[in-house]
């Protein structure tokens, strides 16, 4: 199997303070992992470190995507490249229609790969057959980017986005937050459709919930910046079961 | 205003230059035209050109921008060009009758000094519509431009010609009417037109303004516009100013609404070395709706100051102003906008907003809102806003692929088109929104619609 990307001893912080503390994690094409911890353990920094969000200063580690140091792309390169991130907070962007915003996003990775940007008809009967995919309701394309969207319609936005876009890595951080068990289902759903033999899944998640749905091949428990237990699905039950106090507890030694 | 006793060096040449060609100034315009004229040059001997001391004008120094050796021309000059040649205009096949204005005063070269459109409607040359209609001026003219500002009084005393519109009542007339303003000369010179703009009852029409400064020279515009609106009528004012960095521009708007009237003015700044608008609107008529947007699109050391002042003077009207502005490089803006609500103007809805993105450390806007209320039931709001482009936006945008550079240009056009959006008439609002792509990606130059090239 190839492997797809690789974190190696990566620490980082925020203001002097270290909020990850020598994280090592390869995922692999075709794979499924689920990365899940109590707040403020650091899910989210990795994240975004991934993506290429700039507000966490590495102190040391590397991550190596596709062969490549991604610290040497930039987040649109990143993006160019196949990474994609499921924010866990939309951003609201008022003015720019998601009609415009895709096509434009679109057109880049196009751009990227050498081919011709998509025609009117074509980019149309692509988001039609998108939107099905991830049951969002047509109106909402035509709307500004997240604005005055709901909290599960968000969600949906980031996995209508992730099927335009087609990754080859996607981290989706906290996706089921805010979710009732319908719109998870969907969510979930359409995660499962986008399932490809050359891409892998991360699904950061607070709740064993979503595993339901999204069957992990490995889940990671993240604790206080570090990874302090790896396992197959059945740890996140019995994480569920435990609590992350059953966690806390190991790592302390009690 | 306070009087002045003391007048400069620049003010006393004014002064002397009218007195001299006063008989002149006289034969081109007719008795109201000139009773205007009259006190417009004592108002200024009075009052002068606004100094520092003025609240109003307290972020553009004017006198300096009079001491340049500006020619100031009394005759129309010729000027020799071939229209379909030297011009095109930015907003390319707009289907809309156009008018020309060159260096103030109106282009008869391919017509009329006063042409009659479909449903009646008049445009022309304000010269000859002072002879043709001296009742409408007699009752319109000099009625709303107030010379409380010593600018306005000195464009009363030397206005020679300029715009004259007449919306005869019930005219509904859809496809905008085009104004071409050029400022074309071989040395620097300045120019004052004076344009009157009458929309009957129940009449309904548009027009929209380009301003171009055709060759490199130094430019000083300091134009005055009264605009009348009749009862039930509807008016749409579309300005667009794309001049270059050696011209400067005073544009005085003075409207009044009367009862249930509706108006729209649109201001947008491209290009211009200093500019500023003062929008004065009285709504003088229950019912009155009156919409004031601005856009502000300026770089390098370019500097833009609007005013607006919104006088409630009868009860049930509606006001709404939003101003937006984008500063580059070392660029400044002021916005100084004031609503007053007189006593018994109850059930008054008025709203302003300014929100300016400020691109580097080295730009400037001042902003002063300020609200004026004297009656008790209302609904008013006014806010300001500085800042820089959405940081979490861009990230966003750029995790999904779209380059930074991009991502900056699509902020800036979704904030801008929240103003450009407000343009009523399709055609003319999808071309001003290419217009203002091109500006935002620095793709415009203010000479990319002359064919002279003269940079």
């Amino acid at each position: 199997m190839k492997s797809m990307l690789n974190i190696k001893n990566l620490s980082a912080s925020i203001e002097g303070k270290e909020i990850l503390k020598g994280i090592t994690l390869e995922v692999n094409e075709g794979e499924v992992h689920a990365i899940m911890g109590p707040n403020g353990s650091g899910k989210s920094t990795l994240a975004s470190l991934v993506a290429g969000k700039e507000f966490a200063d590495v102190t040391g580690g590397s991550i190596t995507y596709l062969g490549k140091n991604l610290f040497d792309l930039n987040p649109e390169e990143r993006a160019k490249a196949g990474i994609f991130l499921g924010f866990q907070y939309p951003i609201e962007i008022p003015g720019v229609t998601m009609v415009n915003f895709l096509k434009t996003a679109l057109n880049e990775h196009r751009k990227h790969k050498g081919l011709e940007p998509l025609s009117a008809k074509d980019f149309l009967k692509l988001l039609r057959e998108k939107k099905d995919l991830v049951e969002i309701d047509s109106k909402l394309t035509n709307r500004s980017v997240n604005a005055g969207f709901s909290g599960g319609e968000k969600k949906k936005n980031e996995i209508f986005q992730m099927a335009m876009l087609e990754p080859k890595l996607a981290i989706l951080d906290e996706t089921d937050s805010g979710l009732d068990i319908d719109a998870l289902k969907i969510v979930a759903n359409g995660v499962n459709k986008l399932k490809r033999k050359d891409n892998a899944t991360i699904v950061i998640t607070h709740y064993q919930r979503l595993l339901d749905y999204i069957v992990p091949d490995y889940v990671h428990v993240l604790f206080d910046g570090r990874i302090v237990k790896s396992g197959g699905k059945e740890l996140a039950l019995e994480l569920e079961k435990k609590g992350y106090e059953w966690i806390k507890n190991q790592v302390n030694g009690n | 205003m306070q009087n002045k006793t003391v007048i400069s060096d620049i003010e006393r040449e004014f002064v002397d230059l009218y007195k001299e060609n006063r008989s002149m100034f006289e034969a081109k315009t007719s008795d109201p035209v000139n009773k205007i004229r009259r006190s417009g040059v004592r108002d200024f001997e009075r009052l002068g050109i606004p100094g520092k001391k003025d609240e109003d004008y307290k972020y553009t120094l004017l006198q300096p921008l009079f001491q340049e050796k500006y020619r100031k021309y009394l005759e129309p000059r010729k000027v020799e060009f071939d229209l379909a040649n030297v011009f095109q205009c930015d907003i390319p096949t707009l289907d809309a009758h156009l008018i020309l204005l060159v260096n103030g005063f109106f282009d008869k070269k391919n017509g009329n000094s006063l042409n009659e459109l479909p449903s009646g409607i008049i445009i022309g040359s304000l010269a000859s519509a002072s002879y043709k209609y001296p009742g409408l001026f007699e009752k319109h003219y000099g009625k709303y431009a107030s010379h409380k500002d010593g600018l306005v009084a000195l464009n009363s005393a030397f206005a020679q010609d300029g715009i004259f519109l007449y919306v005869p009542e019930g005219a509904v007339y859809k496809k905008p009417i085009q104004i071409v303003n050029l400022v074309m000369a071989k040395e620097d010179i300045m120019v004052q037109h004076r344009n009157l703009i009458i929309v009957e009852k129940n009449a309904e029409t548009g027009v929209i303004i380009c301003d171009h400064a055709m060759t490199p020279n130094k430019f000083l515009t300091n134009s005055v516009t009264e605009i009348y609106t009749a009862e039930n009528s509807s008016f749409d004012y579309v300005k667009v100013q794309n001049e270059h960095n050696n011209a400067i521009q005073f544009s005085h708007i003075f409207v009044n609404q009367e009862a249930n009237s509706n108006m729209t003015s649109n201001i947008m700044t491209l290009h211009g070395g200093v500019v500023r608008n003062n929008v004065n609107v009285l709504l003088n008529g229950e019912g009155a709706e009156n919409n004031s947007y601005g856009l502000y699109l300026v770089d390098r050391e370019q500097h833009v100051d609007n005013y607006t002042y919104v006088d409630h003077a009868k009860p049930n009207c509606i006001s709404n102003q939003l101003y937006k502005g984008v500063l580059d490089d070392s660029a400044s803006g002021a916005f100084n906008g004031r609503i007053l609500v007189r006593k018994n103007s109850q059930n008054t809805h008025a709203y302003q907003a300014n929100n300016n993105i400020l691109l580097t450390d080295d730009a400037k806007i001042y902003t002063k809102p300020q609200l004026e209320i004297y009656a008790d039931d209302v609904k008013c709001s006014h806010g300001a806003t500085v800042g820089q482009l959405d940081e979490e936006a861009l990230f966003y945008m750029r995790a999904r692929g779209i380059p930074e550079k991009e991502a900056r240009l699509i902020m800036m056009f979704a904030f801008a088109h929240e103003v450009i959006g407000n343009v009523k008439a399709e055609a003319l609002l999808k071309r001003i929104d290419d217009l203002v792509e091109k500006r935002l990606k620095g793709e415009l130059s203010p000479c990319d619609n002359c064919a002279m090239k003269c940079y």
